[in-house]
């Protein structure tokens, strides 16, 4: 359109609207998202590095940074493999109740958090339904960390077979065929073939999976225990500080986690642009 | 859709011959991988839904209906519904207003807003009610001045309102965004160049196209609306009966060891998620065409 050197802000448009719209949005924007975001980032600015760093370096912030990692790691690996199974079954294959199945998937994103917590918690306890199992093998399942990862795991499972899936649909069935008449095994086909081209959607899947675990509050504290230095995570322990009115510490730990967020959010977008660049479609 | 069931091969392996038989598994392997799936989604999904449900009826039906009309536990319906009813349309309208000028344009740092838009989603629901804690609560940075006026936001409605609307943001904005892109403006210069005004153009020529795409983001946004719960359990302050929410009551009650009583309200909740999954399924089948980012995850 431009043949311009210097591109104007906008390019000319018949259609009106424009300023309103993009004033409306910006205005929306800045209020609701991007100003309570920056008041908070100014806010743990203001308490200065040592003061900021005797929070973060706290041992217990420490504990439950580290907690929230490693279930969050965990949960999204477990997703990472039974999500692709889950998409490759779904796409894949034809069997009763395919559709109802589908249609499952996305009950953790519709599920409030809290409900999917108390069920979680009623099943895994040592007198729940699958706890009680559990406890004749002498497997505690709630109130220890591997509660946590159950429950980051449920809230999880959507991600990874949401991305894989469509990506699996729209793969080239000759490719398949090329690799079989090669003299490919099927095995061969599947895991030197098929799997690489969907590396860029489970890595997406697992990326998101991976940040809404580590933020997840709601499924996780009923589960959980919350022992500190044990199974205490890292939403919970601002919660606990806020409880207490010590904003500083909750601002800091926040802070933190604000900071692997956007790390998330940057991955998550490099992902798709490599994937972009190497294969033609987004993750 | 019809592509898609062409190409699964016939899992009985008796109707029709299969068209891709060195391409597919072998019938044990095929059946192995369907009972795994099968059992995972039982064991995460099915039973935890199905032990809301039991719980709650555990105590009969009569003390099910008794938690569910309790004074408290109808405030928190209200409640949430209330909240629901103002977070919702803000976020309709802003979803609207930021496609039309996202999709509709070109304008430099559009992906950079589109980016920013998608925010909250990255955000932990802690940090959403944290927020507005610093903002407004009282010793966050108008929380002064508030009080001087007499205005609650910070544990109370208002506060609670915003945290919702944090969360929720982008669940409008990103079901329009690409479908109108996808649209382009044909449409819309069409109707100008035909003498409608740009109202006219909106209401009779680009909300019909994107009509099935609005609700599908209205549905998703109104069931985490109702639904959340770690933002709203920072700003709300859990006062009973005036700003505690049904997750919220949940919470109360599973603590105060009321399991069926808590059990009962979450089944609600359930219910309510049950009820979305079914009408987006049916949207997503029904009207797949005007809904861009169908199947796509959140």
């Amino acid at each position: 359109m431009s043949g311009t050197a210097v591109m104007r802000f906008r390019q000319p448009s018949v259609l009106p609207g424009f300023g309103i719209a993009l004033g409306f949005t910006l205005v929306y924007l800045s209020g609701i998202v991007l100003i309570p975001l920056a008041a908070m980032i100014l806010k743990s600015a203001g308490l200065g590095w040592a003061e900021f760093w005797r929070i973060v370096g706290d041992p217990r912030t420490l504990a439950a940074i580290r907690l929230s990692f490693g279930a969050s790691l965990l949960a999204a690996s477990i997703n990472a493999v039974f999500g692709v199974l889950l998409a490759w079954v779904l796409v894949r294959y034809s069997f009763p109740r395919r559709r109802l199945a589908d249609a499952m998937i996305d009950l953790p994103f519709a599920l409030p958090t809290a409900v999917a917590g108390i069920a979680l918690t009623t099943l895994y306890a040592p007198n729940g339904w699958i706890g009680q199992f559990l406890a004749t093998l002498g497997l505690k399942v709630a109130y220890t960390p591997i509660g946590i990862v159950i429950a980051l795991t449920f809230i999880g499972l959507p991600f990874v077979v949401r991305t894989v899936e469509p990506v699996l649909r729209e793969f080239d069935r000759e490719a398949e065929e090329a690799a079989a008449t090669l003299g490919a095994t099927r095995r061969q086909t599947v895991f030197r073939v098929i799997l690489p081209s969907l590396l860029p959607a489970i890595l997406t899947g697992y990326a998101l999976a991976l940040a809404r675990s580590i933020g997840e509050y709601g499924s996780v504290i009923f589960i959980a225990g919350n022992i500190p230095y044990v199974s205490e995570i890292t939403p919970l322990l601002i919660v606990i500080r806020l409880e207490e009115f010590n904003y500083a510490g909750a601002t800091a730990i926040a802070a933190v986690m604000l900071a692997i967020s956007f790390s998330m959010l940057l991955i998550i977008n490099l992902i798709q642009a490599w994937s972009r660049r190497r294969f033609g479609h987004d993750g | 859709m019809t592509v898609e069931n062409m190409l699964v091969p016939s899992a009985a392996g008796t109707a029709a011959p299969n068209r891709y038989e060195a391409t597919s598994e072998t019938r044990g392997v095929r059946i192995v991988l369907i009972a795994i799936a099968v059992l995972f989604l039982a064991l995460f999904l099915l039973l935890p839904l199905a032990a809301v449900f039991m719980e709650a009826f555990r105590g009969g039906i009569q003390a099910y209906f008794a938690a569910i009309t309790e004074p408290d536990a109808l405030a928190a319906i209200r409640l949430t519904l209330t909240v629901a009813a103002i977070a919702v349309p803000c976020n309709l309208i802003f979803g609207v207003a930021a496609a039309w000028a996202i999709a509709k344009f070109e304008f430099k740092g559009k992906s950079l807003l589109t980016t920013l838009i998608d925010l909250p989603f990255s955000v932990s629901p802690v940090i959403s009610g944290l927020v507005y804690v610093l903002l407004f609560g009282a010793q966050g940075y108008f929380g002064p001045w508030l009080s001087a006026h007499g205005i609650q936001i910070a544990f109370a409605v208002p506060g609670i309102v915003l945290a919702t609307i944090f969360v929720t943001f982008p669940f409008v904005a990103r079901e329009l965004i690409p479908l109108m892109q996808e649209q382009g403006t044909g449409d819309e210069e069409a109707a100008l160049s035909l003498g409608a005004n740009g109202w006219q153009t909106f209401l009779f020529v680009t909300l019909p196209n994107i009509k099935w795409a609005l609700l599908y983001g209205v549905l998703l946004c109104n069931a985490r609306a109702m639904g959340e719960f770690g933002a709203v359990a920072v700003i709300s302050g859990k006062i009973r009966g005036l700003t505690n929410t049904m997750p919220l009551h949940v919470e109360i009650l599973y603590n105060e060891y009321a399991f069926s009583a808590a059990f009962a309200v979450a089944s609600l909740l359930a219910l309510l998620a049950l009820v979305t999954l079914a009408i987006k399924t049916f949207l997503e089948w029904r009207f797949a065409d005007g809904i861009a980012a169908a199947g796509r995850s959140h």
